[in-house]
């Protein structure tokens, strides 16, 4: 608070006397524009320390492997060879799954609770799931050890070996615990953000869009999936991507499912690892310099893809505003 | 209001101060995860017993552990594997290493239709874990179990996933077992496996091991006591078949020690001894040569005696082995050299 305090008189203009400064509080206008930029400021500075410090932090793995940590795929903490790229795929691996798994899941439920729920079911429904988002993750990983991971080895691996065990994704053994089954647990943590979030996007849509679509003959259903979704189009990819940001980042339920072992296989019943997974394992007991440095690096290698990944998010969205959809 | 408010600041600004003069001495460590339950046991009771000296121990693991004492940001650290020569050559101060309780690493695993206790050759689990064994009726484990019938299915083999003390017990000794698993993988607290799953923590793998067919892992010898899980007889360097227990353990403490170096870093996998259980390992606490805060130095040297003494008695009780009679002895001539 020292801070702001400090900025109140600043905001004052020298020479200004002691009623200009009530003024200026009571109506708060200035006082107001000076605290706001502050803070928004302080996560500014926040994230440039965050990148300062992994930059810094790193200096000894960056200047032993260079560029090519990134495409190195051993990991040995004993010879010091270090690389992240079976982290970075694995990581890729389980969101992309979850994704695939999580978006057409919860576009249908937020647009049944939007569209076709009766309004008192769809509010009580939405009250559950917004509780689902605050689940700490430890749960669901406890939910995959337990219930997925087992589930995984005796009925969905097997079925799905039977049914696609032709395509090199679904072939070799099936330990339970592996990408899919990672990607999975993944998806049952993100889905209540993007249903929370779309559901929200769908309601704000507004009602003369409905009735002129089926003033025009459209069916229910073809005014829901032609005129209201892709109004709220730039809403609902918001909420895929803020479920994203926390597939690519959660640590405690994939480590608990996905078998801790750094390499790159084509089948998702394999296991993998993760950055967030490994990073979190090895760091309390990481001995020597190099090691903890480049356990640090595979921290900057997240927040750059997380950056990445928000940039093409962006501008994701803004090729579909050109594209039409929501006039602006 | 406001003057009661005052007496009672003036109150506690008294105690504070009476209990500063009495020489409260504030104790900071950090350090290993695995003998944590019985330092804060240890720590509590003495304590109580000498309720000036307060012992603040954080269990963040033994490498960070280590990086605190060389940081000095704690008075004193503990870790499961020794300081390495290049991280004690970084160090301003002599540090010193002194063993505190004892631990072991077991075998457990899961056959469907096998329940006899198996037995292990070093051959065989090196074998395993390099991923060169691969069938459980395989003649290095067959020939060790004679009368047990071994299906022909794969082992699934589970290590653990978060770099760990138990890991570097179990890597030390593979080490010794086998020069492939010395020359290609090593022992460390997290390694590069050639082959397996890992979980996370002794829960992590016993539970990975208890869900999945055909797989073997390993945990800590207490885990393993306190959860009733069945665990593996491994072969010793005298040949014998043993199931971990707290008195082999010892005993290969005790075979170790006639060897033991100066500064106590020493491995005792693999011990010489009928008796000795061949994954056992010492946990050492670090405590800096140079103190200069005489307070705080006189408080360390008294508990190290009376760990190494009357502490030792409480290890039982929470499954931890105790120290040989031989190293104790050493290690209190060690004391003196903390100044």
């Amino acid at each position: 608070m020292a801070t702001t305090a400090t900025s109140m008189d600043r905001a004052v203009p020298p020479g200004a006397g002691p009623r200009s400064l009530i003024h200026r509080l009571r109506h708060g206008d200035e006082v107001a524009h000076v605290v706001t930029l502050l803070f928004a400021a302080l996560i500014l500075l926040v994230t440039s320390l965050l990148v300062f410090t992994l930059w810094q932090k790193s200096h000894l793995s960056r200047a032993q492997f260079g560029w090519s940590f990134l495409w190195t795929s051993v990991w040995d903490p004993v010879f010091s060879h270090f690389g992240a790229l079976p982290f970075i795929y694995g990581t890729l691996v389980t969101s992309v799954v979850s994704l695939a798994i999580a978006v057409p899941l919860g576009l249908a439920a937020a647009i049944f609770l939007a569209e076709l729920a009766p309004r008192t079911l769809s509010d009580y429904i939405a009250f559950l799931i917004d509780l689902l988002a605050a689940v700490p993750s430890v749960i669901y990983g406890l939910f995959g050890i337990f219930i997925v991971v087992p589930l995984m080895r005796t009925t969905i691996g097997p079925a799905l070996k039977h049914t696609l065990g032709f395509l090199p994704i679904f072939s070799g053994p099936n330990y339970g615990v592996g990408f899919l089954t990672a990607g999975i647990v993944l998806a049952i943590m993100i889905v209540p953000f993007i249903i929370s979030v779309s559901r929200e996007v769908l309601l704000t849509v507004p009602r003369d869009q409905r009735e002129a679509a089926m003033g025009l003959g459209a069916t229910r259903w073809e005014a829901t999936w032609k005129v209201v979704v892709p109004w709220a189009r730039t809403g609902i990819m918001g909420s895929v991507f803020l479920a994203l940001a926390r597939a690519l980042g959660e640590t405690m339920a994939v480590t608990m499912v996905i078998g801790n072992d750094p390499k790159i296989a084509a089948s998702l019943f394999a296991p993998g690892y993760t950055i967030a997974a490994v990073i979190a394992n090895e760091f309390t007991e990481a001995t020597g310099d190099l090691y903890l440095s480049a356990l640090i690096e595979l921290g900057l290698v997240l927040f750059l893809m997380t950056f990445i990944l928000n940039g093409l998010a962006r501008l994701m969205i803004l090729a579909t505003e050109r594209g039409g959809g929501r006039p602006s | 209001m406001r003057k009661t408010l005052l007496a009672l600041l003036a109150l506690c600004a008294l105690a504070f101060t009476a209990n500063a003069q009495s020489g409260t001495v504030l104790l900071n460590a950090a350090g290993a995860t695995f003998p944590a339950p019985i330092y804060l046991k240890w720590f509590d009771v003495y304590h109580t017993a000498h309720p000036n000296i307060q012992v603040n121990y954080q269990a963040i693991g033994s490498g960070a552990g280590i990086r605190q004492v060389l940081a000095g940001t704690v008075d004193f650290g503990a870790s499961d594997g020794p300081m390495t020569d290049e991280q004690l050559a970084q160090s301003k101060v002599k540090i010193l290493h002194f063993p505190t309780v004892l631990g072991a690493v077991v075998p457990t695993y899961n056959i469907p239709g096998v329940t006899a206790s198996l037995n292990f050759t070093q051959k065989a689990l090196a074998g395993i874990y390099l991923g060169q064994i691969t069938k459980w009726n395989d003649p290095e484990i067959t020939k060790a179990n004679p009368g047990v019938k071994l299906p022909g299915d794969d082992i699934v083999v589970v290590h653990r996933s978060d770099g760990s003390g138990t890991s570097y017990i179990f890597t030390d000794f593979l080490s010794k077992a086998s020069d492939e698993w010395k020359n290609k993988v090593g022992k460390a607290t997290s390694v590069n496996w050639p082959v397996g799953l890992g979980g996370k923590g002794n829960e992590g793998v016993s539970g990975l091991v208890k869900q999945t067919p055909d797989s073997i892992g390993y945990i800590e010898l207490i885990y393993a006591l306190q959860n009733n899980i069945t665990y593996g007889a491994v072969q010793n360097a005298a040949g014998k078949f043993l199931k971990a227990d707290l008195a082999g353990v010892t005993a290969a403490a005790a075979g170790a020690a006639k060897d033991m170096p100066e500064d106590f870093r020493v491995s005792i996998t693999d011990a010489p001894g009928a008796a000795a259980y061949p994954i056992s390992s010492f946990t050492w606490l670090l405590i800096p040569a140079q103190i200069q805060d005489a307070t705080k130095r006189d408080a360390i040297k008294g508990f190290l005696k009376w760990m190494m003494t009357d502490g030792q008695n409480y290890n039982e009780g929470l499954s931890y082995a105790k120290l040989p009679k031989p190293v104790v002895v050493k290690e209190m001539k060690q004391i003196a050299l903390v100044q």
